[in-house]
């Protein structure tokens, strides 16, 4: 039997590990898959509690959570594409001036 | 030690290794392959905890559709390593100890102090049958069905904003 808080001990780690990355790379590529990593830890966090209390709501947020991150990577890369035309690099350090 | 809880430990040191993977790697490619993993390992954790279909949207949706469209991305920017830039020295330093200290004070207060005395149900033979998926699919269509439709509009409208994005505009030089 494993208890429902290892569950969430390991979610609360890859959050860290998210927010971290979000703080300490510069490449805005890596820090999109670092917001998508702490995304993912809380859904395991709503599954593993969906589980424990017998609710499928949980697992239907998962759901919605997917779908939410699936349009934020579309948007937020479209992004980055259109940065990398005018700046040549994605480096988040370098996009410190407001047009252009 | 029974062989779920012998599952689990195998399989979060595994996510976190691929985690830490894709936050050290300095070649984005190699980042969006340990994701991958990570994104896999959790798909096996939704398993263990008998959610069978979110665990293959997990890999259909993420594992499959955003890491292609990442990879997709990092191969197009060419933009696998950056150039050495100018970084404030105390940041690196300073943003791993709040780390640390933040997961330290997490993991203590969800083990450590009055834990949750909760555990995992394994999944059972009907976790896997289509009835389960069934239900999900009832209550997704009848308690959740706004939110489902909501989410169809966002997703047209990340669609259009995506394509305004990166449209070349009327008179724009190449």
């Amino acid at each position: 039997m494993v208890p429902e808080t290892y569950y969430i001990a390991l979610s609360a780690i890859l959050f860290t590990i998210g927010a971290l990355g979000v703080l300490i790379r510069r490449n805005a590529l890596i820090i999109f898959m670092s917001v998508e990593l702490m995304l993912n830890a809380a859904n395991l966090a709503f599954v593993a509690f969906a589980n424990t209390y017998g609710q499928l709501s949980g697992q239907i947020i998962v759901f919605f959570v997917i779908a939410v991150a699936a349009a934020e990577v579309a948007v937020g890369l479209a992004l980055i594409v259109a940065i990398f035309k005018t700046k040549k690099s994605i480096d988040v350090d370098q996009m410190s001036s407001l047009k252009g | 030690m029974s062989i779920d809880l012998m599952l689990f430990l195998v399989l979060a040191l595994v996510a976190v290794a691929a985690a830490i993977g894709m936050l050290i790697s300095q070649n984005a490619v190699y980042s969006a392959l340990f994701l991958v993993i990570n994104f896999a390992t959790v798909a096996v954790f939704y398993l263990l905890l008998g959610a069978p279909f979110i665990a293959m949207a997990q890999i259909t949706v993420y594992a499959g559709a955003i890491m292609v469209l990442f990879l997709f991305v990092i191969m197009l920017l060419g933009a696998e390593k950056l150039a050495p830039g100018k970084v404030l020295p105390y940041q690196r330093p300073m943003a791993i100890s709040l780390a640390v200290v933040l997961v330290v004070e997490a993991v203590y207060l969800i083990l450590g102090r009055n834990p949750s005395v909760a555990t995992i149900i394994p999944p059972t033979e009907a976790t896997n049958t289509i009835d389960a998926i069934r239900e999900l699919g009832m209550t997704l269509f009848t308690k959740y069905l706004l939110p489902f439709e909501v989410t169809s509009i966002l997703l047209l409208v990340a669609m259009i904003g995506a394509i305004v994005l990166t449209k070349r505009e009327k008179g724009e030089q190449k």
